[in-house]
């Protein structure tokens, strides 16, 4: 097993785990307020320290991490959940006119400016994760449809699809039963990258306003917390920095390792 | 390669017009009337309906889209709500931020990631590879407007080298200007360069396994002779497009660090427009922005196509 698969899926799993066990577990409740034990650099009392109203760091990162992922996870699942029946449909119909709308659509979502569109929704049509969860899910559609219709398209010439056909399989039978299966290595690994991406899309909202509203505890709202502050209390903008650069370097990490597994030959270019 | 140009041409024409009603309909969905945000809860009727004649807020939707794409076209981009200038100006104003900082970060991402990649491609494999891969993995992890507030805290409040934000105008000189604007465009261009290494390193790899490098090789040139005669310029192609696409993303990608450092660039104009309400301002901002990216991709996709005829021939 390669380095990468093992340190990126060790940080990964961490991050999964912080997140599982902040549902039974925090040091501190994430939202009790302290006043005077505010801006306390880590200690053994707080690990992460505390910040401005004295809350606990820790604690904060924990339920963020939660948030983190459930926006990605989602933002991800619109992307699959819509993107790939659109590839798979593109693939099975190549060079006809619902493979040049779905491709031509997906040039044109590709075209915009994805943050710009991103603060644009969550701006009109109010701040808050469900509408970031929409905003960075759109642009997961045109990823995965590319993916699948790049990874479906050579299998269509295969062989063992033509004996399905014979078979007297439809087009729609095949792409789940024969095409699916083949390209879900090529799906896993670009998840993982866009789940990554997501956590980074998730965070820069959630920084400007526009992501998950308090008393929900988010990295990014954590960093936006922290500018002001950055000065006096330099530790509350390494912390949730740090958890932000950790988890997206572990998910990257983990899609590399993904990928190296799946293609042996790719081991030797890559590091 | 007209075939080609005309095409291309044809769907850009269909992709700004299809991003011109994306973006108006999502504005027209958007809640809240200007007209009476502007005059605020004691207006009467009256006075409301007029403002809403002289906003053109009475014309049908047609009308109003038609008048914003026209008024475009003509570089009339409208009159704010809220500040009652035209919005050409205001944006003009502001481009003078966000324009060189686009380009001033993408200079500083150039001169980063070629070397970067370079040297890694070089040394495939060894440490040195493997140092510089490992730095841009964590790169492209970092956020960027978390390296922002870093790049302040190090370089602004410990070092005091550099302000912590707001920008000098250009009516102090350049250098002011320039000096106001290159922690903002650290910022933006470390992540960039990290992508643009890796991109740079791959390609040059590519390159280097190929059959007339190879020859070079055997005709006795070094493999440093060999990569900076015959295997960079042939590497730079893919590079290239990346760094078309990276401009683009620079340009939208400011708007979190003109936060950071409270630049009055595009991105700020953005946001005060969103919570003032000012619609026309955020429209005519976003169509500019969608109608940039759009325009370099054009180009990118063109000037690629002009040294790569293979591309040509496939679409």
């Amino acid at each position: 097993m390669s380095r990468n698969l093992i340190l990126g899926g060790a940080l990964s799993v961490l991050v999964v785990i912080a997140a599982l066990v902040s549902f039974v577990w925090t040091p501190f409740e994430h939202t009790a307020m302290n006043i005077p034990a505010k801006l306390q650099t880590p200690n053994a009392a707080h690990w992460f320290g505390t910040d401005h109203f004295g809350r606990d760091m820790f604690s904060m990162i924990m339920v963020g991490a939660r948030t983190s992922i459930a926006v990605a996870f989602v933002a991800v699942g619109i992307g699959v959940g819509l993107g790939v029946p659109l590839g798979l449909w593109a693939a099975a119909r190549q060079g006809g006119w619902v493979d040049e709308i779905i491709m031509r659509g997906n040039d044109l979502i590709f075209a915009f400016p994805s943050l710009v569109i991103a603060i644009l929704i969550t701006a009109i049509f109010g701040a808050g994760a469900v509408n970031a969860i929409i905003a960075i899910g759109i642009f997961n559609i045109p990823v995965f449809a590319r993916v699948t219709r790049g990874g479906a398209l050579p299998l269509w010439a295969r062989e063992f699809i033509l004996a399905a056909r014979v078979a007297g399989k439809g087009a729609a039978r095949i792409s789940v039963e024969h095409i699916l299966p083949n390209i879900a290595n090529l799906l896993i690994v670009q998840a993982t990258i866009q789940f990554s991406l997501g956590i980074l899309a998730e965070a820069a909202l959630s920084y400007v306003g526009l992501g998950a509203q308090p008393p929900t505890p988010s990295w990014g709202r954590m960093l936006a917390d922290a500018q002001t502050l950055v000065s006096i209390a330099p530790h509350m903008a390494l912390v949730p920095g740090f958890a932000i650069i950790l988890t997206v370097l572990g998910l990257n990490l983990l899609g590399d390792g993904l990928r190296d597994v799946r293609d042996p030959r790719l081991r030797v270019a890559r590091v | 390669m007209l075939r080609y140009t005309l095409k291309r041409l044809m769907s850009l024409c269909i992709s700004l017009a299809i991003a011109s009603l994306v973006i108006f309909a999502v504005i027209e969905i958007a809640p809240g009337d200007p007209a009476s945000l502007m005059l605020g809860v004691n207006a009467t009727e009256e006075t409301l309906a007029a403002l809403r004649t002289e906003l053109g807020l009475d014309q049908t939707k047609v009308q109003r889209y038609l008048a914003w794409i026209g008024g475009m076209l003509r570089g009339d981009f409208g009159m704010s709500y809220q500040y009652r200038t035209p919005v050409s100006e205001m944006i003009a104003q502001r481009l003078w931020v966000s324009l060189p900082l686009a380009l001033y970060a993408l200079a500083l991402s150039t001169l980063i990631a070629f070397p970067a990649g370079i040297y890694a491609a070089a040394r495939r494999g060894k440490p040195g590879d493997i140092s510089v891969m490992g730095a841009t993995q964590v790169g492209i992890a970092i956020p960027n407007f978390w390296f922002a507030m870093m790049l302040v805290l190090i370089f602004a409040i410990i070092l005091r080298w550099f302000s912590a934000g707001g920008c000098a105008g250009w009516d102090k000189g350049f250098f002011a200007a320039m000096k106001s604007l290159t922690l903002p465009a650290i910022a933006l261009a470390l992540p960039q360069a990290a992508i643009l290494a890796r991109v740079m390193r791959s390609s040059l790899l590519d390159v280097l396994g190929e059959d007339f490098v190879r020859t070079a090789r055997a005709k006795g040139l070094s493999r440093g002779q060999a990569l900076r005669r015959h295997g960079l310029r042939n590497a730079l192609i893919p590079v290239l497009t990346i760094l078309g696409l990276q401009f683009s993303f620079l340009l939208a990608g400011g708007i979190i660090i003109e936060q950071v450092f409270y630049l009055p660039g595009l991105g700020r104009l953005i946001f005060q427009s969103i919570s003032a309400r000012d619609l026309i301002v955020v429209e005519s901002v976003t169509m500019l922005l969608v109608f940039a990216v759009i325009v370099v991709n054009f180009a990118v996709d063109l000037a690629y196509a002009a040294v790569d005829p293979r591309l040509r021939a496939r679409t």
